[in-house]
C-alpha cells in the first residue's frame, strides 16, 4: 500500500516538469538596509510604539534601570513581578515581590502581574520587538501570562527595517521566536481596535 | 477521496445565495463598514512603503519558485522539523487529516472521557471541517480567536478569511455572549465584549492539554513554523499545552528563514492595515523547557496537487490568506462571504474552491466577479485573479461541451447560433433586424429588464441595453449617401 506521503509526493512530481537543479531566486530588489541615522531611527521606533499604545521610556544609562523599572511598576501599583533566572539582579529595584522563574507552574505565572525581560532585537519601522527566549528574555510562557510586559531594549539593538533584524537573528532561527508589536489587540468586532485580549494588556519599552 | 472545502460539497449557486444576502440590509451595512475600514487602513500603510512593489515581486517569485519545486521543499521541511523533535504526518484529503488529528488527540488524552482541544484560528481546519469530525469523535474543540468564537457559539459560518465574524455587529455579538456565557448585563461596548471573551477563555488556556493550530508559513531550511496573530490566543495555544498539533496546507512551505522578511512585511499591511500584527510566533520542533513537549504536523493536500500542473492555476496556491482581495471586491462588498458557499470567499474563494473541487461543485463561482481587477491590484503575492477567473469560465464551458445535454443546452445552442451569425455580414445584419423587432415587447426605455426563456437567465441579474433602432453601419451608409447627394 502506498503511504499518503508517497502518494502526495508522486502527485506533485507527476504534475510538475522534471526537477533538474533548483532554479536560483533573483537577488531581492526591495529595501534590505535602512538609511536613517541613529537618532532618527530611535525616534521612528518611539513613534511606532506609541502608535500601538505602548509606553516608551528613554534613559541615559544602564544605571538608571532599577529606578526606571520601579517607577513603571509603581505607576500601576503593581507588585508581583517575574523575571528569568538569567535576568541581571543589579537591574532589579528594591521593595517589590520579585519571583525568579525556575520552572514556575502555569498557575503561578498566571498570578504574576508583571514580567520584565530583555530582547534580541527591535525594528523601528514596524515598532516590533523580537524575543528568541533565551537568557534574560525568558521562556515563552513568562512573557505571555502576566498582564504587563516591561521590555528592556538596548539602543544598539534597534534596526530600521525588517530585513536587517531578520538577518541579525538568522543564526538563532531555530529558537522559539516571538515578535511583539504593541500590546495584544483585536479588531474583530466592527473593526474597533480593542487593546488587550489574551496576551499582556500593557507593554512598556525602556530604551537604554 | 473526499476533497472538501468547508461544507460546500453541495453548495447552492452563487446567484441564489447572493440574492438572499442582498436582501439582508443589516448584513450589507456590517460588511460595507468593515471592508471600508480595512481598505482605508491598508491603503495608508501600503502607501508609506517605498518598496511595496518590489516586495510584491519578491513574494510572488518566492512562491512561484517554491511551488515549482514543492516536493523538494516539503521533504526538506519534513527532514528539519523531524530533526528538531517534531512528528510529520501526511494527509491526502480532508478525511485522512481529520482521522490523524482525532487519533492524536485520543493518544494524548489517555482515558479522559471528553477531551478538549484549544484552537487558534486555522482556515485549513474549517476547510477540512475538523470541528464536526472532532465532535463526532467525542472531542470538544474550543475556538479561541474572538471572531472564531463568535462564529462557533452562533453555530455560524465564517464570512471572511481574516475577520470571520465581520457580518455580525456589536449588538448581535452582545446578544450571543449574553446567551452563551450567561452574562445578562453585558453591554455592546467592544471593550466589554473582548473582556468577557478573555475571562471566559483564560481557564481553558491554563488547563487544556492539547493545542491545535494552523500555520501561515513553514520554513523548509529550518523546519520552523510561523503563526501570525493579534490577540495572544495563538501564543497561548502554541505555548501552554503539553501537545501541539499543527495543520499545514502543503502550499504554505517557504524555502528560507529570510523569506519571512518579505511575507511579514506584506501580510499584516494587506490583511489588517497594520505595520505589523501584535504577535508572530515561530517555533522549530520541540524546544526543551519551553512550550509543548510533543509537536505534530499534518501536511494536507486536499486537492492542492491538482492545481500544480497548469502554470496559471498553480498561481492560485501562492495565496497567503490576507483577505485584501475580499475587501477590494465590489461583489464581495455587496454580498458578504456566505454567498460564496465556501469558507474561502471573495475573489480568491471564487478561484480556489472550484479548483480544489475540480469544478464538480461551485460551478457558478468563476462568474461571481465583474473582472474589474481590483483584487489583482491589491494582492501582495500578485495572483492574477481576473485571468484565472476567465480561464476557469472557459473550463466550465469546455466541460459542459463534453456532454450531449451540455451541447444541446439553450446557452450552447445560442452560442453556436451567435458564432454562425458573427461569421457573415448578411447573417449578422439579418439577426440584428430580427432582434430589433423581437425586443419591442420587452423594451422599457433603453433597457431590456426581463427577457423570456433562456435569455431570461441573463436579465435575471442584469439589465441589458436595448439594440438601437439604427446600427453604426446603417448610419454610416445613410450618412455617406447624404454626403454624396450634397
Amino acid at each position: 500500500m502506498t503511504t499518503a506521503r508517497e502518494e502526495i509526493l508522486a502527485r506533485i512530481r507527476a504534475a510538475l516538469p522534471a526537477q533538474g537543479t533548483l532554479a536560483p531566486l533573483q537577488e531581492p530588489a526591495y529595501q534590505r538596509k535602512g538609511n536613517l541615522d541613529r537618532e532618527a531611527r530611535l525616534e521612528l521606533l518611539r513613534d511606532r510604539l506609541l502608535d500601538y499604545d505602548a509606553d516608551v521610556v528613554d534613559i541615559a544609562a544602564e544605571s538608571e534601570l532599577p529606578s526606571t523599572i520601579a517607577a513603571a511598576l509603581s505607576k500601576a501599583g503593581e507588585k508581583d513581578v517575574v523575571v528569568a533566572a538569567e535576568f541581571p539582579q543589579q537591574w532589579l529595584p528594591e521593595g517589590f515581590a520579585i519571583t525568579i522563574d525556575r520552572d514556575l507552574s502555569i498557575e503561578r505565572l498566571d498570578a504574576m502581574q508583571v514580567v520584565i525581560t530583555t530582547c534580541e532585537a527591535a525594528i523601528a519601522s514596524t515598532g516590533t520587538i523580537i524575543l528568541i527566549h533565551e537568557g534574560a528574555q525568558g521562556r515563552r510562557a513568562i512573557t505571555l501570562l502576566p498582564d504587563h510586559h516591561i521590555c528592556l531594549v538596548r539602543r544598539a539593538q534597534v534596526f530600521e527595517v525588517v530585513p536587517e533584524a531578520f538577518e541579525a537573528i538568522s543564526g538563532k532561527s531555530t529558537k522559539p521566536i516571538t515578535t511583539i508589536s504593541g500590546p495584544s489587540a483585536t479588531s474583530d468586532i466592527e473593526m474597533t481596535r480593542v487593546r488587550g485580549v489574551h496576551g499582556p494588556r500593557r507593554l512598556t519599552v525602556i530604551l537604554y | 477521496m473526499s476533497i472538501r472545502v468547508g461544507k460546500t460539497s453541495a453548495a447552492a449557486d452563487f446567484p441564489i445565495l447572493a440574492k438572499t444576502a442582498l436582501g439582508n440590509d443589516q448584513l450589507r451595512r456590517n460588511v460595507h463598514h468593515a471592508t471600508d475600514v480595512i481598505r482605508n487602513k491598508r491603503a495608508l500603510r501600503v502607501d508609506e512603503m517605498p518598496d511595496w512593489q518590489q516586495l510584491r515581486d519578491a513574494a510572488s517569485a518566492i512562491k512561484a519558485h517554491t511551488l515549482r519545486h514543492l516536493d523538494h521543499y516539503l521533504e526538506e521541511f519534513e527532514r528539519n522539523c523531524t530533526g528538531a523533535g517534531g512528528m510529520v504526518h501526511w494527509a491526502r484529503d480532508a478525511d485522512e487529516a481529520n482521522a490523524i488529528a482525532i487519533s492524536l488527540v485520543r493518544e494524548y488524552s489517555g482515558d479522559e472521557d471528553h477531551p478538549e482541544v484549544i484552537k487558534v484560528k486555522t482556515m485549513t481546519s474549517d476547510e477540512i471541517q475538523l470541528n464536526p469530525a472532532l465532535e463526532a469523535a467525542g472531542i470538544t474543540p474550543i475556538e479561541t480567536d474572538l471572531a472564531d468564537m463568535i462564529v462557533q457559539m452562533g453555530d455560524d459560518e465564517p464570512s471572511h478569511i481574516v475577520v470571520p465574524a465581520l457580518h455580525k455587529n456589536r449588538f448581535e455579538v452582545r446578544d450571543l455572549f449574553r446567551k452563551k456565557m450567561g452574562l445578562e448585563n453585558l453591554t455592546e461596548d467592544p471593550e466589554a465584549l473582548t473582556a468577557a471573551a478573555r475571562t471566559y477563555l483564560r481557564d481553558r488556556f491554563l488547563n487544556v492539554k492539547i493545542g491545535l493550530s494552523g500555520a501561515n508559513f513553514a520554513v523548509a531550511e529550518s523546519g520552523a513554523v510561523c503563526v501570525v496573530e493579534s490577540e495572544g490566543n495563538g501564543r497561548m495555544c502554541v505555548t501552554l499545552p503539553d501537545v501541539l498539533i499543527t495543520l499545514i496546507g502543503i502550499e504554505k512551505v517557504i524555502p528560507r528563514f529570510a523569506d519571512l522578511e518579505v511575507f511579514l512585511q506584506l501580510l499584516p499591511r494587506s490583511a489588517t492595515g497594520e505595520r505589523m500584527n501584535p504577535y508572530n510566533s515561530l517555533w522549530t520542533g520541540v524546544a526543551p523547557g519551553d512550550g509543548p513537549r510533543a509537536f505534530h504536523v499534518i501536511l494536507i493536500d486536499n486537492g492542492r496537487t491538482k492545481l500544480l500542473a497548469d502554470e496559471m492555476e498553480r498561481e492560485t496556491l501562492q495565496c497567503i490568506r490576507c483577505g485584501a482581495c475580499l475587501n477590494a471586491c465590489p461583489v464581495y462588498r455587496e454580498t458578504g462571504g456566505h454567498a460564496y458557499g465556501s469558507i474561502y470567499s471573495g475573489p480568491i474563494g471564487a478561484i480556489l474552491s472550484p479548483q480544489l473541487q475540480s469544478l464538480e461543485h461551485s460551478r457558478s463561482l468563476p462568474y461571481a466577479s465583474s473582472l474589474c481587477g481590483a483584487c489583482y491590484e491589491v494582492c501582495p503575492v500578485k495572483i492574477n485573479i481576473p485571468e484565472i477567473l476567465i480561464h476557469l469560465r472557459g473550463r466550465v464551458v469546455d466541460e459542459d461541451q463534453k456532454t450531449l445535454g451540455g451541447r444541446l443546452s439553450p446557452e450552447s445552442v445560442a452560442m453556436y447560433g451567435a458564432a454562425a451569425a458573427f461569421q457573415s455580414q448578411t447573417r449578422y445584419e439579418a439577426a440584428q433586424r430580427l432582434a430589433r423587432t423581437g425586443q419591442l415587447l420587452f423594451k422599457r426605455g433603453d433597457e431590456l429588464k426581463h427577457l423570456p426563456g433562456m435569455a431570461g437567465e441573463w436579465t435575471r441579474f442584469r439589465d441589458l441595453r436595448a439594440i438601437p433602432a439604427k446600427s453604426f453601419r446603417d448610419w454610416w451608409k445613410a450618412r455617406t449617401k447624404k454626403e454624396a447627394a450634397k
